[in-house]
């Protein structure tokens, strides 16, 4: 039988340099859709902090403890990026798992607001988004969650089947920008 | 045009999809006769004024909300999540 091999989303996409803005791909681990219960959400909340090491995040927000992040992900919805989610949270909230459902790339550099600032309806400059921001917006047509991990790095999750025109939107824009100099 | 979510925060009017008036969100009991049902279903008011609609937040936080906007000087006055309205 012929061996088969693990593919990540971005595969043979990324990394992808062009003038000041990276585009790199990052393997988040584990994915689990998050979404609590009625009246569970301080439970909740207090059972990810014990677990996981990471509270439920505040909308538009994200919290996160080394490689393990929550992220807001929506109306009453988180996604926990890194360790499998601990069955016991199931008390408490509906668990997806989600893994390899999401392409996950970092956009870095000094021009990765100017190359946002095309693409997505939202105003990314540091002053108005600041790290630890999470939002769900659109990036062109797609459906993304964008977050600033750090002052000079994004991170974009959209749907797996959509990494190619993930990376030609980024692509296409970072190159109109990159040719403004 | 721009929205503001009540958990996104002001948005683009194209991550919005419209549904029409918020009467939805008062739908007769089954019992409540042909005449209410007759008016939920099929009579509509065309304000000049102030109305409510439901808007959905396709290509934000996914969450219904209904918006209080006024038909003559598209103002929106405000902005509410339904499923805390409906909770």
């Amino acid at each position: 039988m012929d061996k088969l091999s693990a593919l990540s989303p971005c595969s043979g996409l990324l990394p992808l340099t062009i003038g000041a803005a990276k585009v790199v791909e990052v393997e988040p681990g584990h994915l689990t859709s998050v979404a609590p219960y009625n009246r569970q959400h301080d439970k909740l909340s207090k059972a990810m902090k014990a677990v996981c090491g990471v509270a439920y995040p505040q909308a538009n927000g994200l919290t996160r403890d080394g490689d393990t992040q929550a992220i807001w992900f929506g109306h009453a919805q988180a996604i926990l990026v890194g360790p499998a989610a601990d069955a016991g949270l199931a008390k408490h909230a509906a668990l997806t798992d989600q893994s390899d459902a999401w392409a996950v790339v970092t956009l870095s550099g000094d021009a990765a607001e100017d190359v946002l600032a095309r693409l997505v309806p939202v105003d990314v400059r540091l002053a108005h988004f600041a790290v630890g921001q999470a939002v769900r917006t659109q990036l062109m047509h797609l459906s993304v969650s964008l977050a600033r991990v750090d002052e000079g790095t994004f991170q974009i999750m959209a749907f797996r089947s959509m990494a190619h025109t993930l990376v030609h939107d980024l692509k296409t824009a970072m190159e109109a920008v990159a040719a403004r100099g | 045009m721009r929205i503001t979510c009540p958990l996104c925060g002001e948005r683009d009017r194209r991550e919005f999809y419209y549904k029409g008036h918020a009467v939805s969100l008062n739908r007769p009991e089954p019992d409540a006769g042909e005449e209410v049902w007759d008016n939920y279903v099929y009579l509509r008011d065309n304000p000049a004024g102030e109305t409510r609609d439901l808007w959905y937040h396709e290509g934000g936080c996914g969450a219904w909300i209904e918006v209080t906007r006024n038909t003559v000087t598209h103002e929106i006055t405000a902005t509410q999540l339904v499923s805390e309205e409906t909770s």
